[in-house]
């Protein structure tokens, strides 16, 4: 089972994100809007809208990292077995590549839709604050020598604890915002396929390589102890 | 409770050390003030610049030589292998953190205690205008640089490249307390305070600190014990 | 406070990321006993000391702890186990006295002046050194005022990580003579050193550790000859 674990969703996320950008580029309707004189209004932003799809979808599936990096380190530690340390370690891997796909993305439709590449808005602060502790943690792993898995569990666990405090933190201000009022219920009904389909597709995406990761790490650790038990046996020298 | 008595004994090894060289407190003062002095040169000069960017040094400061503070006290429990021992002890291994936690939050006090009126003083701020707020808010940043130091410091005390992972780990970790701390201090010092937002961002720190003070509690052993 | 009379090491690994350090490690440890844990650096002896200290938690394998055929766990094993290492574990910064005061009251053991006094006798620490503060010591006066504390508790299971680094000739030889009489009271010494001199002819048992294996274990009184003999046997 595990072995076809990879390439199926890997597959399903390549279908997915082909039939999406299909969708995106060629079936959903341009975001525009009119105002009361009946012209266009000024905050329509045509094309660049359909970064959207993409940037709201990695988003998503960032958070989720992020759980599962925190929930998986507090397994690490309870357990103490390498395999839960493994998903975590995979996990933000995946959530810092994810991440800084919502930060670009994120940049780029903060300059179609206000005219600057950065703003201190809520959603695209809290994303950098989560970013730069998955950078840490990273950071962690990469130098801190052999205690690495217990003390990027550790960060790993704070963060998630953190993370409603980052929200709170921000507060709601320009950002498009989220539930009954948010972009994901309003949108428009030609939108909503392309937009679950590319959701569905990054999630795919994000277990293929999670799924991927902890299978080279995994074989990484057998190589790893076979070696020792040649080298115990004298087999290996 | 035998638990709190441990810790203070801990706490209070650790102050009286403090107190007879009063290295850590004269270095961290002093970088603080430093740091005032180099703010007040860097930041524009006129009243209305000043009350929007005093805020921000303050907390920097208090962030910077927290940093450091922590740093210096852990360092003491390297030199000697001392922190083995309180480990080795019979007490509860919680008993060890909360009394190094609590004896780092008097530290980060005392020298927040020193950059306050430098700040004031160098920078015409009027920080001491609601004198509760500002003490209550600044107590409750000591105490959650103290918390989540503490763990850190404790659990990288003897990793490798352990002086500049404490800050990467630490800072963004602690960005909603600067941040709270921040707007707190900022509603406080404009023109029209503002108390509703200064109680809620006293609030806020104060559920902070609790957040992460079980937290820290729950995994501290987990974290130390290698 | 229950003495311990055993210390039951079953099949103790460690792993540190992806160094072994241990590889099942079984081992028994008994009251009246001075073990002497030898191998090469980077053969696992402080790592298996740290673990039997409750300071390093194992991923594979249990270590039990029993007094009068009971188990002993957790905080109360730690009441019984004293500790002398390379570094002091004493702090600089407090005098001799404060130092045997804080760990009397972490042990929850007698820490009044004439208690202190007498187990600073003990080591022989000159009176007029107590006061002053541990760092103005000598390397000969920190190594008893660490000798001082480790005993102040009176433990039963005491452990020591190259104990006699740093001591001339002589205080080697009196260290290990102390820990001899310390046996002969009944305690479980373990010994992980590079001065076979030492403890030769005082220790009866002897392990020695090899890339993380218990390559060798044996119970019986060495010569110096003899424990030389063994080591490179088997360290290597």
């Amino acid at each position: 089972m595990t072995k076809l674990a990879v390439p199926v969703f890997a597959v399903l996320a390549a279908i997915g994100l082909a039939v999406s950008c299909y969708l995106v580029f060629f079936v959903t309707p341009l975001e525009f809007s009119y105002n009361e004189a009946n012209k266009l209004n000024g905050s329509s932003l045509f094309f660049n809208q359909k970064i959207y799809y993409f940037h709201v979808a990695h988003a998503f599936w960032l958070f989720t990292a992020v759980g599962v990096a925190g929930t998986s380190s507090i397994g690490f530690l309870i357990k103490r077995d390498p395999r839960w340390d493994d998903v975590a370690s995979a996990s933000v891997d995946v959530a810092v590549a994810f991440g800084a796909v919502v930060l670009l993305t994120g940049s780029i439709w903060a300059k179609a839709a206000w005219d600057v590449w950065w703003q201190w808005e809520p959603r695209l602060t809290m994303s950098l604050l989560l970013w730069l502790i998955l950078v840490g943690y990273v950071l962690v792993r990469q130098f801190a020598g052999p205690s690495a898995d217990r003390v990027a569990a550790g960060m790993a666990i704070f963060g998630m604890v953190g993370v409603p405090f980052i929200y709170k933190m921000v507060g709601q201000d320009s950002h498009p915002a989220a539930g009954a009022n948010g972009v994901v219920a309003t949108m428009q009904a030609g939108m909503r396929p392309a937009f679950w389909i590319g959701v569905a597709s990054f999630l795919c995406w994000y277990l293929a390589l999670v799924i991927s990761r902890v299978q080279s790490t995994r074989a990484e650790r057998e190589v790893r102890e076979l070696r020792e038990r040649g080298l115990d046996l004298g087999v290996l020298s | 409770m035998t638990l709190l008595r441990h810790a203070a004994r801990v706490a209070w090894k650790d102050l009286r050390i403090e107190l007879r060289s009063r290295e850590i407190l004269y270095t961290m003062a002093f970088f603080g003030a430093l740091l005032v002095v180099v703010f007040s040169f860097a930041f524009p000069q006129d009243a209305r610049a000043v009350r929007g960017s005093v805020p921000g040094m303050l907390w920097v400061a208090i962030a910077f030589t927290g940093t450091i503070g922590l740093g210096r006290a852990f360092d003491r429990e390297r030199e000697n292998d001392t922190m083995r021992a309180l480990l080795l002890a019979p007490v509860p291994r919680l008993a060890v953190f909360l009394g190094k936690a609590a004896s780092t939050a008097v530290l980060v006090l005392a020298v927040a205690a020193v950059c306050t009126p430098l700040l004031a003083l160098f920078l015409g701020a009027p920080l001491f205008r609601f004198p509760v707020p500002i003490v209550l808010i600044v107590v409750l940043g000591a105490i959650g640089i103290s918390v989540v130091g503490s763990v850190f410091a404790a659990t990288l005390l003897k990793v490798r490249s352990r002086d500049v992972l404490l800050p990467v780990i630490l800072y963004p970790l602690l960005v909603p307390l600067f941040v709270a701390g921040t707007k707190c201090t900022a509603s406080l010092v404009a023109e029209i305070p503002n108390f509703d937002a200064a109680w809620y961002w006293i609030q806020f720190l104060g559920i902070y600190d609790a957040a992460f003070l079980v937290l820290s509690i729950w995994i501290f052993e987990s974290l130390v014990i290698e | 406070m229950t003495a311990l009379d055993e210390v039951q090491i079953r099949k103790v690994a460690k792993r540190y990321g992806h160094e072994r350090a241990l590889a099942g490690v079984t081992l028994d440890l008994k009251r009246r006993s001075m073990c002497a844990l030898l191998g090469h650096n980077g053969a696992g002896k402080t790592t298996l000391l740290g673990i039997v200290s409750t300071l390093v938690r194992q991923t594979g394998g249990t270590v039990d702890y029993r007094a009068n055929g009971a188990a002993v766990t957790g905080a109360e094993v730690r009441r019984e186990i004293g500790m002398l290492a390379h570094a002091s574990l004493c702090y600089g910064d407090l005098t001799a006295r404060e130092n045997l005061e804080l760990t009397a009251g972490l042990y929850g053991v007698d820490g009044s002046p004439p208690a202190i006094d007498r187990a600073l006798d003990g080591v022989q620490l000159d009176r007029k050194a107590r006061d002053r503060q541990a760092r103005t010591y000598s390397r000969g006066m920190v190594q008893r005022l660490a000798l001082a504390r480790a005993l102040l508790t009176r433990p039963s299971l005491l452990l020591l990580d190259e104990p006699f680094t740093g001591l001339d000739r002589d205080g080697a030889l009196a260290l290990g003579h102390e820990l001899g009489a310390l046996r002969d009271a009944g305690a479980i010494v373990v010994v992980v050193t590079h001065d076979l001199e030492a403890i030769a002819g005082r220790t009866d048992h002897v392990a020695i550790l090899r890339r993380g294996q218990l390559v060798f274990e044996e119970r019986g009184t060495y010569t110096y000859e003899q424990l030389k003999d063994v080591y490179h046997r088997h360290a290597n």
